[in-house]
């Protein structure tokens, strides 16, 4: 792998974190004094002018924004009001049942998704593929929140067979993983599926089966790794689009992850901890997408060879 | 020229004939499940125009006689209330046709917003090159790595809710989208024969841009509308489901899903017809935009 990239990517990365750290700040800035949001109105002046001074509001701005940078990477982003917890501490709390979700999301919309997009291709413009891509529109059309509720309607409440929220058992996780995957499943498919029409019709596609490769073994070992770069791409940038569709999910089921915090962090208006989950996403969104640029040198050989060449 | 017949080869008119009939339009012209779809959208956009004029009562006209009533098809329904009543026995009809019109002139507004925020730095970055350039792409890039649902979220927590917050945040979803497209395109434009020839008979910029390049480039620009518009659709009602987007006394269709939810047991279609008019118009804007993209591109996905 080229190193130069490789460096390049990461500067990249560390520059989109420290825009959305100024950028809290500034937007935290831009709506005034804390004092006034947090303290009551008819509170004494001089109690206002200790808070002023313990948070370090009476500082010139540079030197609040080097303060704010500096705990911001520690991971202090102050109490939270509503519990009076450290922010950090209360997300941290959150973290394990949200990524108890998107684990086996990403689980059942991969085991989804690429074997349909497989088939699909191998079946082009026969009925097997019209139905994955009338999924996929399905499932890029279908808001979290109906899905979810239409889940609830027919699995909780007319059958009976699944609790209609909460987090405990496993029955607890089916009805929010599906929500959660099935609009992920069909845009993999969909990709996986255009990929592998593109790789099929390669040249070592016919001299593999010249060779006497069969069908299997033509599709899993030479076609699908050719086709891996489009997938892996289109996986790094559906992770944004399943944050956003796990904030909705979790409060449709009421799963109490990160994206139920932030919801009712939101409607309190709890500042630190909305700012302690911007920056984790944040950091979640960049290691992702330089993760996917980092796969590209490891699944492309070409990548790996074609910068070894160039760097000589 | 006036008078003068145009002399037309048997074979090219045989041609110009051929193209008027229905057989010749149906394969590569308008599928049936594309034309339901527009269709839809036409009757969609249709009720969201003449919302107040079609909706028998007022949108928060409380009926309280008459609470949690279900739609005409179902025992207990009553005339007054076609599609049923909520939980202070409004009109669910009413408040659908209301909540439609909300809805779908914040997601037009939004989209329009967007597009041509876009559109224009887009242009910006391409005619101006260097720093100005580095500076788009670098929101650009900025913007795509964050879900936008978070930032709004983080805006609506910071800043408060306010209607025309709520509707700057709608504009500013998919701004980049159109700005990376339409960089790339003014970048390939520039440089054909036209464009060149505009510029050396010494057009502004400006007319440059907005008289010869922009209408040549509009193809893509109005696919990425379309496929814009369904994300603005559910990124209103999925915060105004959470509580967090469109407050009442105003309602949308998303705040109606939200407040239907806590009845699935005993009043299943207030969540379920709001519900199922966000899917079909999403849909059918998908289907219609996988369409016109396929039509104008058939190279892309």
């Amino acid at each position: 792998m080229n190193l130069r990239y490789a460096a390049i990517k990461i500067l990249r990365a560390v520059l989109t974190l420290w825009l959305v750290v100024t950028f809290v700040f500034v937007v935290l800035r831009v709506t005034g004094d804390p004092t006034e949001q947090l303290l009551p109105d008819d509170i004494d002046p001089l109690i206002r002018d200790y808070y002023r001074t313990a948070w370090g509001l009476d500082r010139p701005l540079w030197e609040q924004y080097l303060k704010y940078f500096q705990s911001a990477f520690h991971g202090d982003f102050g109490i939270s009001f509503r519990n009076r917890l450290p922010a950090a501490e209360v997300i941290w709390q959150r973290i394990p049942k949200t990524l108890e979700l998107g684990l086996a999301t990403f689980a059942a919309a991969l085991a989804m998704g690429i074997p349909l997009g497989v088939f699909a291709a191998l079946n082009r413009d026969r009925w097997l593929d019209r139905l994955t891509m009338s999924f996929a529109v399905f499932g890029f059309s279908m808001p979290n929140f109906f899905l979810g509720i239409l889940l609830i309607l027919l699995f909780a409440l007319h059958l009976r067979i699944l609790p209609s929220s909460g987090y405990g058992t496993a029955a607890h996780m089916v009805m929010p993983v599906i929500t959660l995957a099935t609009a992920f499943a069909g845009s993999i498919a969909r990709f996986t599926r255009s990929a592998m029409l593109e790789v099929l019709a390669r040249d070592y596609l016919r001299t593999a089966e010249a060779a006497g490769a069969g069908l299997g073994r033509r599709v899993w070992r030479h076609a699908l790794p050719n086709a891996a770069i489009p997938i892996v791409t289109i996986v790094g940038f559906s992770l944004g689009g399943m944050i956003g569709g796990a904030v909705v999910t979790e409060n449709v089921f009421a799963w109490p992850g990160v994206g139920r915090l932030l919801t009712s962090a939101v409607a309190d208006r709890d500042l630190s901890v909305v700012q302690g989950i911007v920056v984790l996403v944040a950091v979640t969104m960049v290691a992702a997408n330089l993760a996917v640029d980092l796969a590209y040198g490891w699944l492309d050989p070409r990548v790996r060879v074609g910068a070894r060449e160039r760097t000589r | 020229m006036t008078g003068i017949p145009h002399p037309v080869p048997p074979a090219a008119r045989l041609l110009q004939r051929r193209r008027l009939l229905p057989r010749r339009l149906l394969p590569h012209g308008l599928p049936a499940s594309v034309a339901a779809c527009i269709g839809f959208l036409a009757a969609i956009a249709f009720l969201a125009v003449f919302a107040r004029l079609l909706a028998p009562y007022g949108h928060e006209a409380t009926d309280l006689l008459h609470r949690l009533r279900p739609p005409f098809w179902m025992d207990r329904a009553i005339d007054a209330h076609l599609l049923g009543t909520d939980k202070l026995g409004r009109d669910l009809l009413s408040r659908l046709l209301v909540a439609t019109q909300v809805s779908m002139a914040l997601a037009l507004l939004g989209t329009l917003i967007g597009a041509v925020l876009g559109i224009a730095l887009g242009i910006l970055a391409a005619h101006r090159g260097g720093w100005v350039d580095e500076l788009v792409m670098m929101a650009v890039d900025w913007q795509a790595a964050m879900p936008f649902l978070i930032i709004a979220l983080a805006v609506l927590a910071f800043l408060g809710n306010d209607f025309l917050l709520f509707l700057a945040l709608m504009g500013l979803a998919g701004w980049e989208t159109y700005a990376r497209l339409t960089r790339g395109l003014v970048l390939a434009a520039r440089e054909q024969g036209y464009a060149v020839a505009v510029r050396s008979l010494g057009a502004r910029p400006g007319r440059l841009y907005l008289r010869h390049i922009l209408p040549n480039v509009m193809g893509p620009l109005i696919v990425q509308l379309t496929l814009n518009f369904p994300q603005t659709i559910l990124l209103e009602t999925s915060l105004s489901f959470l509580g967090l987007g469109i407050q009442p006394p105003l309602t949308s269709l998303g705040q109606m899903l939200g407040e239907g939810r806590d009845y699935l047991l005993t009043a299943w279609w207030l969540a379920v017809i709001p519900g199922a008019v966000i899917f079909l118009t999403t849909l059918s804007m998908s289907i219609a935009g996988d369409w016109l993209r396929s039509r104008l591109d058939p190279t892309q996905l």
